[in-house]
């Protein structure tokens, strides 16, 4: 699993890419707390597009985060995630909490960071 | 007929191998892609209920057995996946969702199996171990069924909006781990 991440407006982008499973979501959970942390951000955006897999230790780190995140008043999306993807969190229920967009600006819109999006200083 | 047998210690970094393999092994049947989707995810929770509960007493050093064997027979693809650990005290309750003994998972793991696969068995007794069946057969069921059922269900017309799914990660005091 290989996790990116940088900080756009008051957002933290996280780009991942692999598999989420009982044993990579260990690294996941330690390496996108240590991210929030170090960049003091208020929003989570997971960049799902390099996701290939995840089961439900991984939803479990996904909600995990979701949960750190909103008890502080952020929000968490989800972009670019894959058909087979997108249908786990759909069936899991994870999409009535966590809203799931097309693309990273799409995200960056939605958790309310407009300026952010339209200045598309990301990588 | 083919099949596969692998006999392998209950760690995290298994998981991945287990489901590579079986994966493979259904792609000689004619499934579609996203029914292996579901081959591999009902195969990865069940691998990964064996490495959580089947032997909480054993160390990383010397983990306890899982046997993964899968198996192609008159058209369909039979899994199982075996240990020898402690057994599951209650089926009925491991089976409902959201039902989960450690705080940091969604007790999900028998309800993907359940919904990806046309058939599943569990066979545990205490301190015997725990033997997990499952059974598909291609053009059957699926994710894609499941999901339009209920999106029927609910009248949205599909799976695509923030609406759908079993309600679980919605439910109170299931919300994933900390």
């Amino acid at each position: 699993m290989d996790i990116t991440s940088e900080k756009v407006g008051e957002a933290l982008l996280v780009r991942v890419s692999g598999e989420l499973d009982l044993d990579t979501a260990r690294d996941f959970r330690a390496r996108v707390d240590a991210d929030l942390d170090r960049f003091g951000s208020h929003h989570l955006i997971l960049d799902f597009a390099g996701v290939g897999f995840v089961d439900s230790s991984g939803l479990g780190a996904i909600l995990g985060r979701y949960k750190r995140v909103a008890e502080k008043g952020g929000q968490v999306a989800i972009c670019r995630p894959r058909d087979h993807v997108r249908r786990l969190l759909d069936l899991a229920g994870v999409m009535r909490i966590v809203r799931v967009y097309g693309s990273r600006e799409q995200a960056l819109i939605g958790v309310g960071q407009k300026e952010a999006a339209a200045g598309g200083d990301f990588r | 007929m083919n099949w596969m047998r692998l006999e392998l210690p209950a760690l995290p970094e298994n998981v991945a191998l287990v489901r590579v393999a079986v994966g493979s092994l259904a792609a000689q049947l004619d499934f579609t892609l996203a029914d292996i989707e579901e081959i591999r995810v009902a195969t990865s929770e069940a691998f990964s209920n064996a490495v959580l509960h089947a032997y909480p007493q054993s160390s990383p050093e010397q983990p306890g057995a899982v046997t993964v064997e899968a198996r192609i027979d008159g058209g369909a693809l039979e899994i199982s996946v075996a240990d020898r650990g402690v057994g599951i005290p209650d089926v009925d309750l491991a089976r409902t969702a959201a039902y989960t003994t450690r705080e940091d998972r969604m007790g999900l793991g028998f309800v993907f199996m359940e919904t990806f696969m046309d058939e599943i068995a569990v066979r545990t007794a205490p301190g015997s171990g725990t033997r997990v069946v499952m059974r598909k057969r291609p053009a059957g069921g699926g994710l894609a069924k499941a999901g339009s059922e209920v999106a029927e269900a609910r009248g949205t017309g599909g799976a695509t909006g923030a609406s759908g799914g079993t309600g679980v990660a919605g439910a109170s005091g299931c919300g994933g781990e900390r």
